[in-house]
């Protein structure tokens, strides 16, 4: 069995996430490569090369693929596909937009954030924003898969894989980047962080928000997320976002500030390992799932958290 | 320029779900059904363009069942022209599906062809990317902004690192997401209006397509469950229970 992994990287650092996939993919079979695809990507092949258990690392480094643009990167893995038995990929957002363009381009049913190996075609993946479990078996020769990396531990660091060049591919059919809008990013990252803050409709406004997630959040060293809710009313960055539509998270705390634990954003938290829950409401539903519960109004708790802490 | 937008029929967003005993699958008897959220905000952002004077036609799609016409009545009341009604009563995937909606594509020829992000049943998030393989035509996924001019759509998507701004050329397809509107509620007299509205069925098995699943389910269960832990009474309390349980602060 060999499996070919689209590995993922942001602002020039590889993820954690492609460490983690290929732990997934070591539970199928040993013979696992992973592709680097984009622009001026070489650092990313060789930090990828040290991922323990990867055979080899192919680098297709083109300025057709900067940007990871789904017409060419999924032609480029299609093209790839002869030699491999899985195709696999984290569940970020690039690969989102990539994967299922390369399972229709194969004729294969794509299996969408895998939880669990069970065997090599049988897999199991949440559906209903997580409130059920479904083990699936694929009759397709070859798989497509993508893996909900917190379900998974980052294969070690003790390698030194060659490193390949392939050609890019110059589809016809094309979308033309214009420009990305970072949230700056002096904080961890919200997927890879061991402690996330995360606040809700509670805090009224972005000032607010900014005010009291802030610097609770600094204290800890946390990466901040929100509720849906907060997103839409402005007070935090749609990357924020925690949920069935938004990040999935499972940092060793998490800390819910005036979050009320509607279902799709229990599903982008619930596995994290200690849940911190403060509301006002003794009833919210957030204090269901809470390992410990705070019933209090969140502008004194959290300052006085952020004083004491 | 035409659009057609494609919608799910699904358990409602807010009805908490419960797998059948027998690990057969999720109970569905009873249960309310509405359009797959993302849909609707397809369907808003397609009557806005029609509104604007953008688009001049307005087609949606629905395939499964027989109940499945309530949503198109829907997408005909928030101002839909037409809609058509792929009928089937088996468990379809987003690849059949994707099929099938290129299928219905080569004879309506719209210009624009808009799909949610994301089904809130399956939590695939596959059918409109496939659509765009098959098609041969640019994607933009996840778009929470999308403006239309001269053969081409300039769309915002939401990424991992912030938002993302492309540019496709038409025909293409583009997939909601739910910040991209805030769909209407539909008024009475437009929902009697949708009524009249042509409503095509067309027979799933008619359109000579290998619609076979390819997962089985084997079985459907519940997630492991966390239970509540502990109430506590002050934020010292709190910070003492973490430091003495979790080292991280
Ligand atoms: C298809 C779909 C997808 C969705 N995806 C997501 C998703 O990915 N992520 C997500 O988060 N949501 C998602 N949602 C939205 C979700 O259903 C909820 O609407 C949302 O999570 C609510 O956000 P909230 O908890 O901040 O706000 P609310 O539900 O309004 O809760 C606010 C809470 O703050 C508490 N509070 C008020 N004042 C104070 C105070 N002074 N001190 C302390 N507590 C206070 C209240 O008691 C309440 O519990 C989705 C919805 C749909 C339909
Ligand atoms: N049965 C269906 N009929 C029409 N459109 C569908 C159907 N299933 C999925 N879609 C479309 O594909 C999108 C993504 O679904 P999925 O890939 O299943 O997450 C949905 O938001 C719909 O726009």
């Amino acid at each position: 069995m060999a499996t070919l992994i689209l590995a993922d990287y942001v602002s020039g650092s590889l993820a954690q996430s492609t460490a983690r996939t290929v732990s997934a993919a070591a539970e199928i079979g040993s013979e696992i490569d992973i592709l680097v695809a984009g622009s001026a990507c070489e650092a990313i092949a060789r930090e990828a090369a040290r991922i323990t258990g990867v055979r080899k690392i192919l680098l297709a480094d083109d300025a057709a693929l900067d940007h990871q643009l789904a017409e060419p990167v999924s032609e480029l893995l299609a093209g790839l596909a002869a030699d491999y038995d899985v195709l696999m990929a984290s569940t970020s957002s690039v690969a989102k937009n990539i994967m299922p363009r390369v399972a229709a381009l194969l004729d294969v049913m794509q299996i969408s954030e895998i939880i669990a190996v069970v065997s090599a075609d049988t897999f199991k993946r949440p559906i209903y924003a997580g409130n059920a479990i479904e083990t699936v078996r694929s009759s397709d020769a070859k798989k497509i898969i993508t893996v909900r990396t917190t379900a998974f531990e980052p294969a070690g660091q003790d390698n030194a894989a060659p490193i390949e060049p392939v050609a890019a591919p110059r589809p016809a059919t094309a979308s033309v980047f214009l420009d990305m809008q970072t949230s700056k990013a002096d904080r961890p990252s919200l997927t890879s962080a061991r402690v996330v803050v995360s606040g809700g409709r509670a805090l009224g406004s972005k000032e607010e928000f900014d005010r009291l997630i802030g610097p609770f959040a600094d204290k800890l060293g946390a990466a901040i997320g929100a509720s849906r809710a907060a997103v839409d009313a402005g007070f935090a960055p749609n990357d924020y976002q925690v949920g069935q539509t938004g990040k999935i998270v499972a940092p060793e705390l998490y800390i819910a500030c005036g979050i009320s634990g509607a279902i799709q954003h229990v599903a982008g938290m619930k596995d994290s390992h200690v849940i911190v829950a403060i509301n006002s409401d003794p009833d919210a539903p957030i204090f269901q799932i809470a390992d410990y519960g705070l019933v209090a109004d969140l502008f004194v708790a959290l300052p006085e958290l952020t004083t004491k802490i | 320029m035409k659009i057609l937008v494609a919608i799910k029929r699904v358990v409602d967003f807010n009805v908490r779900i419960r797998t059948r005993p027998d690990g057969s699958g999720v109970e569905l008897a009873n249960v309310k059904m509405s359009m797959n959220p993302f849909d609707e905000v397809a369907v808003e952002e397609a009557v806005r363009l029609r509104e604007s004077g953008a688009a001049t036609e307005l087609v949606v799609l629905s395939i499964g069942p027989a109940a499945t016409q309530d949503i198109l009545r829907a997408a005909l009341a928030m101002g839909a022209d037409r809609a058509i009604h792929v009928r089937t009563d088996q468990r379809m995937e987003p690849l059949g599906i994707a099929k099938i909606i290129k299928g219905i594509a080569e004879t309506e020829r719209p210009d624009l062809i808009l799909l949610g992000k994301q089904a809130i049943d399956d939590d695939c998030n596959q059918t409109g990317q496939m659509l765009a393989a098959l098609m041969d035509r640019p994607q933009a996924t996840f778009a929470s902004a999308i403006k239309c001019d001269a053969g081409t759509a300039t769309v915002t998507r939401e990424v991992d690192g912030g938002l993302e701004t492309i540019r496709i050329s038409l025909p293409a397809i583009i997939t909601t997401d739910l910040r991209l509107n805030q769909p209407r509620y539909a008024s009475l007299p437009n929902i009697i209006k949708a009524r009249k509205k042509p409503l095509e069925e067309v027979d799933a098995g008619s359109l000579g397509l290998d619609l076979a699943p390819r997962l089985s389910v084997i079985n459907v269960t519940e997630p492991a469950k966390r239970s509540a832990g502990r109430r506590v009474g002050s934020v010292d309390e709190l910070i003492d229970l973490l430091r003495a349980e979790t080292k991280l602060i």
